[in-house]
């Protein structure tokens, strides 16, 4: 910024900036500096937090391996649904944009992808148990055809159906994103490649995937901190057989242990940070934005 | 405010609540509310905070069409209520706490002595909370039994006092005496004991409540039975007890051995209604719940006892005047009949069984109560259809049932420790 020649220009800067700095100082840097604070609180049993400076708890989940296993889980489910979600997100996008002609439809079929969201959250997740428990649709449908004789188990109450409800839940963050990127691609472009003599997948390749990175980067952020910051859908899909990060701070606050459910919260958005700078550091989101 | 307090005790005195309440028998077997009679008296609201399975919306509609003033109810989870207890005092006025739930209230100083004079009906009340006995006999003490908490020595005393004093930490609340739900159906052979809920047979067919001070117990109960570990007092594990136990969970849980971990009561009632489960600790009214959904679903009475619990009803510390006199009637109301008559039909029981039983009809008397077999069908509070004439309730009648319990509910003195170990248990 260039220096201020007088205070009186400034003012009506200062004004301009105040609104922002005024929701952004109340709803998140007091609230997460109290975050911080807390996790260096003491913890008295079952009575909650006592002011002290204390390192206990970050030692305490940093030597814990029962720590190291929630994270692990949440990383495996982000990378596995970042995957899926990407593939579906980026085909389906592709599709609405490129394959289909008319733009009315093309809006149309883009808010039937949002059909899903007209209900609630818990309401999308809990449908999935009649059709994939052990009497549930698939396997009824399975065993009538005779092409099993016992129900498969691994359908719900597993990882797999977290992954099912996941993607399902979070395809649509990585559709949007992709889809304004693509969007903005301008078909001469398309038109040129393939008259340079690219294939069709080359056309992919090298023009509309470079082209639609700052979607894809918007998309995966969106995924990153959703499933990184679920507790909920991994408990009530799991059948409460798997956890996360996240599950590991419920558990802490069950028994009003604030000052570990904080430092837990610290270390988690620490590494959220940390994602989102690496996935920041690939595409210049900024620049792409604008350009 | 010690003005008013006195001339409306006067007031409560002269008319016996009792008097009334026995009087009349039947369903609206409540009368004589309210006795205090204070112009404003309509305008106190009374915010009653307790666990979903208690803390009822028709409980408060009834209570404040019969006392002339508000009751409402809020629900909280187990960790909540003491979270609220703690953290934020003055935003519940009557905590419906487990007896567990007392050790960490009472010492805290969120509740206030319940002066017992002024609980009218305390002499009928059942003798589990109020003298640790049960028919006749000393009930149980494995665990918090609710003798052991309920008394204080004073008014602002925050302690637990060793016998019978004038004064109480609650008001006795509803109770019963758990054990395992079962699909007789899918089963497919006789269930007997607490070792059946990690027995192989049922491998990939189970569910543990997600509660550690309740799954730990349902969990030591089964490790006994199978004759794998041996407790001193599994109302108190000790470290090593705690991790033998939890140890055998996770090796079950590895094994494919659960198929969920349930923490609330709609998820213990999904499992069992869709069959993903067969046997799995269960709450009386989650299996009410899937019988009127027309699945067919046993309480099963197990050799080993029950795992008993109760509720009890605290007066907030911050409760003073005339807010504390409506307390003290809503007290006296909540054992006076109604309740106890519409929580039966959920499976619990009333701390006043005779004013419970006088708010049932004969066949629900006999069905809940007496261990009879039911001569018309039995409904649920909210009318569904969940026995037919000529079944006898599980486990029999309320003191056949009462008699056999082998543990309470309770916070160990390890509960820290179980903490870790539970987390262990679900990240593994």
């Amino acid at each position: 910024m260039t220096p201020a020649p007088s205070s009186r220009s400034m003012l009506p800067t200062y004004l301009q900036v105040a609104p922002l700095t005024v929701v952004l100082t109340f709803f998140f840097i007091i609230p997460v500096g109290l975050v911080v604070l807390v996790s260096f609180f003491r913890y008295q049993m079952l009575v909650g937090i006592v002011p002290d400076f204390t390192l206990k708890n970050y030692v305490d989940l940093l030597t814990n391996p029962t720590t190291w296993t929630l994270y692990r889980s949440t990383l495996k489910f982000t990378l596995i649904v970042l995957a899926i979600t990407f593939v579906l997100g980026f085909w389906i996008a592709y599709f609405l944009v490129f394959h289909v002609r008319n733009l009315l439809t093309a809006i149309g079929l883009f808010l039937v992808c949002t059909v899903p969201f007209w209900t609630s959250n818990i309401i999308r997740m809990i449908s999935w148990r009649p059709v994939l428990g052990k009497e549930g649709l698939i396997n009824t449908a399975l065993l009538n055809s005779g092409a099993i004789d016992r129900p498969i188990e691994w359908l719900l109450y597993s990882d797999f159906s977290v992954i099912v409800a996941y993607v399902h839940l979070f395809t649509l963050f990585m559709i949007v994103p992709i889809f304004n990127s693509m969007a903005r691609i301008d078909k001469s472009l398309l038109e040129a490649a393939v008259d340079a003599g690219a294939t069709r997948w080359g056309v992919i390749w090298n023009v509309v995937l470079p082209l639609s990175k700052t979607g894809i980067a918007l998309g995966a952020l969106f995924v990153v901190t959703l499933v990184m910051g679920d507790f909920f859908v991994v408990t009530v899909m799991s059948g409460g057989l798997s956890g996360s990060a996240t599950s590991g701070i419920f558990n802490d606050l069950q028994f009003l242990n604030y000052p570990r459910a904080a430092a837990n919260a610290v270390i988690l958005l620490i590494i959220v940070l940390l994602i989102a700078a690496s996935i920041f550091r690939l595409v210049d989101v900024r620049k792409e934005l604008v350009r | 405010m010690k003005k008013t307090g006195g001339l409306l005790n006067g007031m409560v005195t002269r008319r016996s609540v009792l008097k009334g309440g026995a009087a009349v028998a039947g369903v609206t077997a409540v009368t004589g509310f309210p006795t205090v009679w204070a112009q404003n008296l309509k305008d106190v609201t009374l915010m009653h905070t307790g666990m979903s399975y208690s803390t009822l919306p028709d409980i408060a509609r009834q209570a404040t069409e019969d006392l002339g003033f508000k009751v409402e109810m809020s629900v909280v989870d187990h960790p909540g209520l003491l979270n609220r207890l703690v953290q934020d005092p003055k935003s519940l006025d009557i905590a419906d706490l487990e007896i567990w739930q007392s050790k960490v209230a009472v010492p805290q100083g969120a509740l206030q002595g319940i002066e017992i004079a002024k609980i009218k009906n305390w002499g009928e009340l059942t003798p589990l909370y109020t003298e640790g006995t049960f028919g006749g006999k000393e009930a149980s003490r494995q665990g918090d039994s609710p003798f052991e908490y309920i008394y204080r020595e004073g008014m602002d005393t925050n302690g637990f006092a060793s016998g019978v004093t004038e004064w109480a930490n609650f008001c006795p609340g509803v109770y019963n005496a758990d054990t395992l739900g079962i699909r007789p159906d899918l089963v497919g052979r006789e269930i007997s004991s607490w070792a059946d809920l990690i027995s192989a047979d049922f491998k990939g067919k189970t569910a543990i409540q997600n509660i550690p001070t309740n799954g730990i117990m349902d969990a030591m109960m089964a490790c006994e039975a199978a004759g794998l570990l041996t407790y001193v007092d599994k109302g108190n594990p000790t470290q090593d007890e705690l991790t033998a136990t939890i140890a055998k969970l996770i090796e079950l849980k590895k094994d494919g051995h659960f198929r969920a971990l349930w923490s609330t009561f709609d998820e213990s009632v999904n499992l069992m209604a869709s069959g993903e489960v067969v046997i799995q600790s269960m709450w009386s009214p989650a299996v009410t719940s899937v019988k009127a959904q027309g699945v067919k679903c046993v309480y099963q009475p197990l050799k080993e006892g029950y795992r008993g619990w109760g509720n009890g009803l605290g007066m907030l510390a911050h409760l003073e005047g005339l807010k504390r006199d409506a307390a003290y009637e809503y007290l006296n109301w909540y054992n006076s009949g109604w309740v106890g008559g519409f929580i039966a039909k959920q499976g619990y029981y009333s701390s006043n069984p005779a004013s419970a039983m006088a708010a049932l009809s004969e066949n629900e008397r006999g069905f809940f109560y007496e261990g009879k077999a039911a001569t018309a069908d039995i409904t649920s509070p909210t009318g569904e259809k969940t026995n037919s004439a000529g079944e006898v309730r599980d486990g029999g009648s309320y003191e056949e049932r009462f008699s056999k319990v082998a543990v309470w509910n309770n916070l160990p003195d390890e509960a820290e420790f179980l903490y870790a170990k539970w987390n262990e248990f679900n990240a593994a």
